[in-house]
This record gives C-alpha cells, structure tokens and sequence, in this order.
C-alpha cells in the first residue's frame, strides 16, 4: 500500500488521489502538522476531505493518514464546566499551551486524563449487564452526577470489578464477559462518533414544560422538554440575549451552549456571567451544569460545521443517564452557511441562494434528535433544541428560517421594531407560534392552574384584536375609537409593557415564577372585566387613565418581588376599590 | 529556494496559472519578476497537483505567458513590525509610501492572525468617552468593541470618524498608551487627504498609523490593506500594551474586490453575486478586536461602510450587523434637517454597553435614561407617521407632547456640532431634562424612585423656556 499524499488545496478542502483506503465520514489526519479533517466524498479518482483548521502552510504531497474511525467525541466525567472548540478539544488546555491565540495542528485530550475522580461503583461481580446500564456513578460537579454507563452493543456479566476509590479517566474499573465470550474492559469514559444519534429505547410523548421564568415564553409560546424552538431575527433583535435569558433560568439540568460562528466576546461573556450567576434551586454557579461550544466566526469553518454535532452527541450522553438537557445552538444560520462554504468548495449544484440542495434534510436531521426519551437504562431523560436563526436581512422568506420552521413546533419571531422600541424580549406575538400548548394542557392544569391557559387565550384574543384596532389607529388615530374599543388598546398597552416586556437586568424580573406570572394575568384580565363594566355603565375611558390603575398595574413586576407573592393578592382590592370609587 | 519558473500557463483577472511547480504551499508568498526590471508580489490561492493560482497584489497589466519569472518565497505574506510604525504611512500592501525608507524590523508577523481563542479573552467594560452625546448615551463605545458606522453616500461618516479620534478619550495614563491604526481602502484621494490633515491639525499624527489603498489601487492590495492594519493593531496592542483604535473605510469597498476576486476565480457566488464565504471573511477581520489576558492594551474597531443606496438589509451591512457588536447608523433625513453627527437612534446599538455603564463606570442612572430615551422615541416616530396621515392638529395631547419631545431632542439631543465635546454627566443631565418634557406617567421604564430623584417637569419648563419661548408656550397650553 502506497503512502497517501495530498494532492489539491482549496481552502479547507483538500483532495488525495487514486487511493482507496477511505471510507466516507472517516476522520483522517493532514499533512506533517497533522490537522484534523473529515471525508466528505470518494470516487475512483479523488477522496475529498474537508479539514478543520487552517490550510496555510500545506504542500502537495504532504502525507495524509486514515484513522479508521468516524470523527468521534470522548464522553466521560470532566465535560461539565469545560468551553470545548466544535471538535471537542478544550480551549482552556489548548490556551495553557499556546498562549491567547489558537494554532493549528494542536493536539490535545478532550479530557483531562491525569485528573482523579472519585468513583463509586454500583455494580457486583456476576452481575449481568446490558447496554445503557450504569456501572459506577461520580459526583462531577456538586450539581450532576456523572453516571458511567456501559456503552450501546455491548452487554455480558460482571467477570472483575475494582473497589470504590479515586481512578484516572482511561483506568478499568469494570470487566465484563461477553456472550461471546470476549472481555470488555470499561473505564471512565467511552467514544460515541458525533454524526449518529445515540440509542434509546422509545421515544415518549411529550408533556412537561420546559419553564424559563420568561412571560413570554412560559405563556404564550411554551416549549416542552424534548421539544424544538426557533429563533429567528435580524441583528440587534436579541437572539443571543434571549439565548442567555433561557440557558441561565430554564429548569433544565445540564445546558450545552453552542456559539457556532458567533462573536467570541459572547462566549466570553457567558463564561463570565455563568460563573458568577447562581442557579436559584442549588445555589451553585451556573457553570457547574453548563457545557460550553465555542466556535467563534473566525475560527475555521469546517469545525463550525461539526460543532452542533458536537453539541448534540455531548447532550445525548447525558440524557442517556436521565438527566433533561438543553441546548442553546447560536447561530444554525452560521452552521447553514458553513455547509454553503464547504459545497461551494466542492462545486456542488447550489439550491437556493447558494445553499446546497440538502440543507432540508440537514436540518431535519439536527432538529430530530431533540425529544422526550426512555433510554436504555429505562430513565426518561430529554434533549431540548433552541436554534437562533439569523435571517439575512431579516427576511424570512430565507431558505435557512423557511426550512428550519418547517421542522421546529415552536417559533419565536423576533421583530426589529420591537427592538428598536428597546421592547425585550422582542418576541412578536402575532408571527409567533408554538405547536405545545395542547401537549402541556395537562400539565399545566394540574401543577400551576386550570385558569392558567384560559388567561393565556384571553390574553392572545386581546392581542389579536388590539393588532386589528392598530391598523385603524394608523390611519385616522385613537381618538375616533368608541370607548370600549380605546379600552382594548389600552389594556393590550398593559399587557404589553407590563406583562410581555421583561427586563432581563431587574433582580426580579429577570425570573419570574409561573405563579406570579398567573397572578399577573388574573389581575390584569380583572382590570379589564372591572373596566369593561365601568365604560358599560357610560363613564368616559378618560376617568379610568386618569386614575392611574393601568400605570399600577403595569409596574407590578418591578413592585412586587418574587418572595411576596402575597402581595399581588392585594391589587384585586385596589382595583376594585379605585373603581369603586370613580 | 532558488528555483525559478519562467513563463506562465494562463493569466485571468489578477490570477495567473503555473504548471509543473513543486514544492509549494498554500497561501505561500509568491514574487514575480517582469522583463522591465520590476517585481510584483503575489499569493498562492488554489493548488491542484502541479498547478498552482497565484493571485497578484499589483495586478497582472502587461504580464504575458512568457514574460515572467516566479519565485515562491515559502512563507505566508508577513507584516515586518516595530515600534516605529508609529506616525507612518504604508501602500495597502503594507509597504512604507512616505519616503522615509523601510521599518527596521524587530519582528515579522503573519497577516491573517490566527483566531483567539474565546477563553483567552477578557470581556470587554471599559467605556471610551467620545463626547458624542448621542454615542456616549445611547450607543456606548466600549473598549474592546468592534462598533461599525452605517453609513451613505454624501453622509458625514468621516467628519465623525475624526471627531471621534479627536475627543475619544482613554482615562488612565497620559494618552502616550492610545494609538490609532488607520485603514482606507479604496477610499477617494481626497477622502484620504482630509484623513491625513485632520489627524495632523489634531496634534495626534505621531500616534497614528495610516495604510492607504486609494480608489484605483489594485484590488488584491485591497484585500490585504485591513489585514496588514490589524496586525499592526495586533502587534500594539499585545506586546506593547496600546490601546488602539482601528477605523477601516470602506468596508464596501473591501467587499466589492472580494467579489471582483472571488468571481475571477471562478467561484459560486452568494447573494449579490457576494461569495458564499463572505461571512467568515469579514468575521476574520472584525473578530480581531479584543482584549486578551496578560495584555494591557486593547483593539478597538470602528469599520466605516457606506450602504448602497441606504439599503440596510444589503449583504455587506447585514452580515457586518450580525458580527459587529451593535451599529451606529447615520440617517439621511436627520443629515438634510442639519443634524450632526445624524445618528439614527432607534436602529443603532451597542452591544456591549450594558456592561460598560452604569456605577463605577459612567453613572447609575445611564441605563435608565437610555432605555427611557429610546422608547419615548420610538413613540415620537409612530406620532410623527399618524401625524402624517391625519395632521398634527389632529392629534391626541400625548401625541403632541411626543412630537415636542422629539423636535427637542433632535435640536438639543442629538445635534451637537464638529467641535463640541460633551461630557458624559452633562450628556445624561440632558437626557432627563428633555425627559421630564414628556409627563411623568409616559416614562414607564424606570422605577419611580428613580423619577424621584431625576424628574424634574418644571425644570424642564424653566430650561428650555430659556432657550425656546414658544415652545414652552405651547407647552403650557398644551397641559399643565
């Protein structure tokens, strides 16, 4: 067998010729730096790898050397707190090494191996174990527990187990016998390849929301566990923001963070504010449940391409030992046009707007791998996916929006003159969809109230009409409104500022509790059956805005902080009282 | 490396085609010796088994098949560095053009950088005072940021370009520590001058480092001219604890002979015929602004681009925006009305600033006089559009009240002149005066104790009746 050598250079593609040990997806190594790279496609004359770092300095026939395996990640305790690249290699080790900037062809542990973790084991010799199962468990961060599970295919009976005690990642503290009569040596960790789904069992319905404590989501357009949100918006709007908002207070147990194509000080920013934030139910940093993904926009494109990928193999390890994981991706649009780049490159037929024809299904594919799952250690676990989008433009109609809306349930449109009015979250209502609603009902009804969802409807046919009145606004103004259509364009105003709009800076407001956020609804739609009856008994609106109420109201979620949830009971009063005595 | 080839396979655009080389790399240097004597200098951009495409910086006029010798240097292109390049001025290529001979080099650097790694970054919170008030309040410069203007055609981009360099002010040291690296990329020979003259009347030339590559350079040199410029920065910045401020003109400029290059190389094209990769081009230039650990100085950017035909959805703004941390845009109608600087508020941004204001930076209250500025103002928009339609005298009393607001705050706000340098607790002052115009029930995004200690209608009715008499008149009339 001949050496392979390279033979063309095209940016981050590189072609070998007349060779046939690759196999399509391998993972091969470039050139005398070794830079890593990935085979995208083989005929008889060319193998085509794209590679994952810099090309500068590569020559023609320079060697390229096969692995024999599929880019895979290493999964085992130590992932949690990390800040991995879209290839899992860990930029704080990559840092240590090489200083501020990233060189190529560095080739470090995706885990610390030298370090011991304190393992104890769960299992006895004679045991018989199947795949999924967990064998030992090990306190990761005070938050999670790592829970080391016999990797998928393999089964058989306990022959060896090591005692409780501290062990180094790659030591053997289980052996197995298989059927067939092997021995299979489990250590801490195991290889999963990035671009196969993990198994499981069965997929289960959904049912169990994934509160965030934002009002807007939480009640208007809720996403389940296991389920799929966009959101798209024009720069500006507060993707990434929002992002932030979610990853920081959803009850989720583990969040995996992808900063694909993204500004490196946003990454920089997370892993700040991430340390410092306290997650409310542990009171332990944030970082302690989070993984972070940092491909930023100038580090290459190809890994871009890998790192949802990534992201996506790391949360499905942790759903296999029942944990509820949620990824924020950050942008899929920079994700999108990495696949442009790299078929650009290829010189394959573009689709629309220069995307390759199989984006679609590309994005299907990521999006489908989210879900509520049984695994096949029987615990229910769930992998949740926001994408941000970031249309070109701001226009929708791009392929990336269009495609991805035809796979996710739950879309969250942002909306530019909402943002330039500073209304965050600058969700708009209107474009906004969520396909949940009906999924959650149950849970909804019986773990925070039956009248949680009525008030959701209430609050959604006041916008809807409000949305209505405003294009007569528009034209002739609100003064030619008969009163009880100027109280509907009030009471969305309340609504509005005092309920949709959430200052994410406020100590109280950034969180809110789907109590008060029940309470919120209750007193405002009371506001409105309370003022309804004033305008029906013939009193002029002009009393009602003079008295003040509406302004009240609208600062209940400064005024009313969330340990005093007794004091919302108050307004009902109030109102009453004020109209009472108009 | 001695070998040379002699000849070329086949010149297209600023490319030409080498057969039978050995031996080189990607993105290797490349220089080209003509028959009259003089040499260009060029860059390997594709190879395929024995061939290799050169770009050429100076591009490729009287080249012929046969007329060349080429040598491949075995390095990527490298920016010679020193102290020195302080007060210099370079080609877009990064050759000295002033005439005061080559940089004594203590240091070569590769161009195209390498990424930084996020965890080695510092997040950025120091803000520069620039004595816009429309920046300073609204959009935030911070240290460390990559803060575009969004520009026009016949718009005053540069005259904020300079009055920014003038005034920007960095609080500690004594301002031997600030150092400007200018880019101009395809910019007028005019344009270039007027650069050139305003640092020089301001006393800063000595701090600054200009790379000029005028309108009819050669394209390819524009390519490199903002990689050169932020090696420079780079080099400042992190080894000798500057802080520096990039300004690049015109990023359209730059991207239009990246499409010129990109199609003469046969390549896919994007939208707009913009290729596919435009996004991770301009990603590698704006991501170079940071701060890093261990390095004391910063690089700050402020990219100029002028939007074709004010079109902001246009790809060369639109990926900017989504790379950049905020935006200033300049409107057109404020620029007819005499505004200036005419920034538009409501679609500008910084990204950063929230972190960089407020106690210990500017003052507690900024964010609150932001936020309530810009929402206010956003309503003066929706009053102006229905005023529009009906007729002012039409409108409700709050309606009029915002349209007052809104010709205060143009004429007071954000008009302000070339040479006035304002203050950051003067600029918030102002802020909540023009505020306390409006009635106190419309400022719903503050908390009332913070209305208690900073809204002041009578105020208000007293200042800018000293200014303006009929206004306040009007506003009497009006309400209270």
């Amino acid at each position: 067998m001949s050496e392979n050598v390279i033979y063309s250079i095209n940016g981050p593609v590189v072609k070998v010729k007349d060779t046939v040990d690759f196999s399509m997806l391998e993972m091969a190594y470039v050139g005398k730096k070794k830079l890593m790279g990935e085979v995208i496609s083989i005929d008889r004359e060319f193998t085509t790898i794209q590679v994952y770092e810099s090309t500068t300095g590569l020559k023609p026939g320079e060697p390229v050397y096969p692995t024999g395996s599929p880019i895979s990640v290493t999964l085992g305790p130590g992932i949690l707190r990390n800040i991995f690249d879209g290839v899992e290699r860990p930029l704080k080790t990559i840092a240590e090494a090489s200083g501020a900037f990233i060189p190529t062809g560095s080739n470090v542990d995706p885990l610390d191996k030298e370090k011991k973790w304190d393992v104890t084991i769960k299992v006895n010799v004679g045991d018989i174990l199947s795949e999924g199962m967990i064998y030992a468990v090990i306190p990761e961060t005070d938050l999670i527990e790592h829970r080391l599970m016999v990797p998928p295919k393999m089964h058989g009976e306990v022959l060896e187990v090591k005692k409780d005690g501290q062990y180094r990642l790659h030591d053997t503290i289980v052996k197995l016998k298989t059927p067939e009569g092997g021995i299979e040596e489990l250590s801490l960790c195991q290889r999963w390849p990035i671009k196969q789904a993990r198994p499981v069992k069965e997929r289960l319905p959904i049912s169990i929301p994934l509160v965030s404590g934002q009002r807007i989501v939480d009640t208007l357009f809720p996403i389940a566990k296991g389920g799929t949100a966009a959101v798209p918006g024009g720069f500006g709007t507060g993707k990434t923001m929002m992002q932030h908002q979610l990853a920081k207070w959803c009850d989720a147990d583990i969040i995996i963070y992808i900063g694909c194509g993204e500004r490196g000080n946003e990454m920089t920013q997370v892993l700040e504010e991430f340390t410092e934030l306290i997650d409310p139910k542990s009171q332990r940093p944030l970082t302690d449940r989070t993984v972070l993904i940092a491909n930023t926009s100038n580090m290459p494109v190809a890994a871009r391409e890998a790192s949802v990928y990534t992201g996506l193999t790391l949360a499905e390890y942790y759903r296999d030992m029942g944990y509820h994981v949620a990824i924020m991706a950050d942008s899929t649009s920079r994700w999108a046009e990495a696949l442009r780049e790299i078929s650009g490159r290829l010189e394959e037929m573009p689709a629309e707007e220069g995307f390759p024809a199989y984006l679609p299904s590309r994005i299907s594919q990521f999006y489908e791998r989210a879900g509520y799952m049984k695994n096949l250690n029987d615990s229910e676990g769930s992998v949740s996916i926001i994408g941000a989008v970031s249309p070109q433009g701001a226009d929708f109609s791009e392929p990336v929006t269009q495609n991805t809306k035809r796979f996710v349930r739950c879309f969250w449109a942002l909306d530019k003159a909402l943002a330039y009015a500073r209304h965050y979250a600058a969700v708009n209502w209107t474009q906004s969809y969520s396909e949940y609603v009906g999924d959650l009902t149950k849970w909804y009804n019986k773990n925070v109230s039956p009248r949680f969802l009525r008030d959701r409807q209430q609050i959604m046919a006041l916008l809807g009409e409000e949305a209505k009145l405003m294009e007569i606004v528009k034209l002739i103004g609100s003064d030619v409104l008969p009163d009880d259509q100027k109280l509907i364009i009030e009471i969305s105003r309340v609504i509005r500022v005092g309920f949709l709009q959430q200052n994410a800076f406020h100590k109280d407001d950034t969180y809110v509790p789907l109590q008060k956020q029940l309470r919120m609804m209750d007193i405002i739609l009371h506001l409105y059956k309370r003022s309804k009856e004033v305008i029906a008994s013939g009193k002029s609106i002009q009393y009602l805005i003079q008295s003040g109420l509406y302004e009240k109201v609208i600062k209940i979620k400064y005024d009313v902080s969330n340990d005093h949830l007794e004091k919302l009971e108050d307004y009902f009063t109030m109102i009453d009282e004020t109209i009472a005595g108009l | 490396m001695g070998l040379q080839y002699l000849g070329l396979q086949q010149v297209n655009g600023p490319l030409i085609f080498l057969d039978h080389v050995q031996d080189v790399s990607f993105d290797e240097m490349v220089e080209i010796a003509c028959d009259d004597g003089t040499k260009r200098m060029g860059r390997v951009v594709q190879i395929d088994g024995e061939r290799a495409v050169i770009q050429v910086f100076e591009g490729t006029n009287a080249l012929s098949l046969k007329n060349t010798r080429t040598r491949f240097l075995g390095k990527p292109m490298e920016m010679p560095l020193s102290k020195e390049v302080l007060g210099r001025v370079f080609s877009g290529a990064g050759k000295p053009i002033d005439g005061l001979g080559e940089i004594y080099a203590s240091k070569s650097m590769d161009i195209n950088g390498q990424p930084l790694n996020p965890v080695s970054r510092v997040y950025p919170r120091n803000y520069i005072n620039t004595g816009i008030s429309s920046i300073d309040a609204l959009t935030t410069l911070i240290r460390g940021q990559k803060l575009p203007i969004f520009s026009g055609s016949g718009m005053p981009h540069n005259e904020l370009a300079v009055q920014l360099v003038k005034q920007a002010k960095i609080s500690e040291g004594d301002g031997k520590n600030f150092g400007i690296v200018f880019a101009a990329m395809g910019v007028k020979n005019d344009v270039a001058d007027y650069f050139k003259r305003s640092f020089e009347e301001a006393g800063v030339m000595d701090r600054v480092v200009m790379f000029v590559n005028l309108a009819n350079d050669p394209i390819i040199e524009r390519i490199l001219t903002p990689r050169c410029a932020l090696t420079v920065a780079e080099y400042l910045a992190f080894e000798h604890d500057m802080h520096i401020l990039v300004i690049l003109t015109d990023i359209t400029s730059y991207c239009e002979a990246l499409r010129e290059f990109s199609s003469s190389k046969g390549e896919i094209p994007g939208r707009k015929g913009y290729p596919g990769y435009l996004y991770s081009d301009l990603a590698s230039l704006y991501e170079r602004a940071g701060i890093v650990h261990g390095a004391k100085g910063s690089v700050t950017q402020i990219p100029i681009l002028t939007m074709p035909n004010d079109d902001i959805t246009h790809p060369i703004p639109d990926l900017t925006g989504y790379i950049t941390e905020g935006q200033i845009v300049l409107d057109r109608n404020l620029h007819q009305m005499g505004v200036y600087p005419p920034v538009g508020v409501l679609p500008s941004l910084s990204r950063l600033m929230k972190d960089g204001i407020g106690e210990g930076y500017t003052r507690k209250d900024h964010s609150d006089v932001s936020n309530q500025l810009f929402a206010c103002y956003a309503k003066v928009q929706d009053a102006r559009s229905l005023a529009s339609v009906i007729g002012e005298d039409e409108l409700s009393d709050t309606d009029k009240k915002y349209m007052k607001f809104g010709s205060l705050f143009e004429t007071y706000f954000l008009s302000q002149g070339f040479d006035s340098n304002r203050d950051i607790c003067e600029t918030l002052d102002l802020g909540w005066n023009l505020l306390s115009v409006l009635p106190r029930e419309e400022l719903d995004r503050v908390d009332d104790e913070v209305l208690d200690l900073y809204y002041d209608h009578d105020r208000a009715v007293t200042m800018f009746d000293l200014r303006d008499a009929a206004i306040i008149q009007e506003m009497k009339a009006a309400g209270r």
